[in-house]
């Protein structure tokens, strides 16, 4: 088509967009969220849930990476005992900046129905958490929005190459 | 006005008796007789007792003959030690009562052995025998505490190899003790951060209503250090005037499905 044939006032205006470089990595880096496949107990079955086909979290552009070093996202999807928690911290250590964390369940943010010896009462006295996403266990379509209210989070977070600590831990 | 109908009940009975439910015990038959009468030979000499319950065989053997009566048995025909775990009684006798389930596939038959462990001696490990008992070893060790002799690799299998004490005796607390309190904040960032980090929180009812980071209320959600708003509102999934590029969404144009496509 040629140029001067294109209606602007009918087609959205004129094809120019204008924002903010802030704005446009922060975009950029909500819409692909590679989370660590980090299922610990049954919230991990939900997560496989809302990888599949009908949930599909690749719509998201959330695609699961087993390594670290890949991710942004670590889903911490279930129970985490205090032998575990020394892996958690170094897995969460390994991944790079910027990085977020979604505790999933009643066990991976308070420890749930565990209240024994051998059960971490929270993830947050190891690893800063974003998003606390309740339910025993909660649904795919619950671990979605949660992840949709991530996405909202970082739009609003300003881009710089440090990220403000979240908890001094 | 409520009925008493308890009370006269409570008059008429004993009023000391067990306050919790002490369940009947069940019927155990002699061996000899019954279809374990040569197997309860094989292990000549080596029974201190035995008794028939649920249709199989227990037999009670010293805590140093248990690698003779194992070898026995499974000379007879039990191939295969499906569990090997121990009770405590520590407070009735001090000790722990350690058992060996037998399956025998050629007799189709099921049989124990129990020896009793003092506190502080030595349990010969049967790992020569069956190897599934390398891993239920390690496991009494590490839950009971029990000692195994001639042990190939005897460590801790279910709790980390430095965690004080062993949980499944009953003098263990439940929720643990003061150093599986603190044992992921020393373990990850030391014991200074204690005070930084906190106690662990074990009342399991406590609801602190204020405190908008550990406990949020519904359409009330903050972010960390925010202030609780005082009107409840609807998270939305996007922020007012939308996001470039993606569709609009608001929440009156959500469509709800009546059944699945």
């Amino acid at each position: 088509m040629a140029f001067h044939k294109v209606d602007y006032t009918k087609e959205n205006g004129l094809p120019v967009v204008l924002t903010t470089v802030d704005k446009l990595v922060q975009w950029g880096r909500s819409n692909s969220l590679w989370a660590m496949s980090y299922g610990l107990a049954c919230c991990a079955m939900e997560m496989m849930a809302a990888g599949g086909g009908r949930f599909d979290f690749d719509r998201f552009g959330t695609i699961f990476r087993a390594s670290p070093k890949h991710s942004e996202v670590m889903i911490i999807a279930g129970t985490l005992t205090k032998k575990h928690a020394e892996f958690t911290r170094r897995l969460y250590d390994a991944m790079p900046e910027p990085k977020w964390v979604i505790s999933m369940g009643s066990c991976a943010n308070t420890g749930g129905m565990f209240n024994t010896y051998a059960t971490v009462q929270g993830v947050d006295r190891v690893i800063p958490v974003d998003i606390y996403l309740p339910g025993c266990a909660p649904r795919p379509e619950t671990l979605q929005y949660a992840l949709m209210i991530l996405q909202k989070k970082i739009r609003k977070e300003t881009p710089r190459r440090k990220q403000k600590v979240k908890r001094v831990v | 006005m409520r009925r008493d109908r308890f009370k006269k009940d409570t008059t008429a009975k004993n009023y000391y008796e067990d306050r919790f439910y002490v369940a009947p015990q069940s019927p155990k038959f002699d061996v000899l007789g019954s279809k374990f009468e040569d197997d309860l030979k094989a292990l000549d000499g080596l029974v201190l007792n035995s008794y028939v319950e649920f249709d199989q065989m227990v037999v009670f053997v010293d805590k140093n003959d248990n690698l003779k009566a194992l070898e026995k048995l499974k000379e007879f025909g039990y191939e295969i030690l499906s569990e090997l775990s121990g009770v405590d009684f520590i407070h009735q006798r001090g000790g722990i009562e350690v058992f060996y389930q037998l399956l025998s596939i050629k007799h189709k038959r099921r049989a124990r052995v129990k020896c009793f462990v003092k506190n502080g001696e030595f349990l010969q490990s049967a790992t020569s025998l069956y190897k599934s008992a390398n891993w239920a070893e390690r496991e009494l060790y590490d839950m009971m505490g029990v000692w195994i002799e001639n042990h190939p690799n005897l460590k801790r299998i279910l709790m980390p190899d430095d965690w004080y004490g062993h949980p499944l005796l009953k003098s263990y607390p439940l929720h643990g003790d003061e150093a599986a309190k603190w044992y992921e904040v020393d373990k990850i960032f030391g014991r200074e951060y204690r005070d930084i980090v906190g106690e662990e929180n074990r009342d399991s009812a406590f609801i602190d209503s204020k405190d908008t980071f550990n406990f949020s209320r519904i359409y009330h959600e903050t972010e960390y250090g925010g202030v609780e708003p005082s009107e409840a509102y609807l998270q939305e999934y996007q922020e007012k005037g939308g996001v470039p590029f993606i569709k609009h969404a608001t929440r009156d144009k959500f469509k709800i499905l009546k059944k699945r496509r």
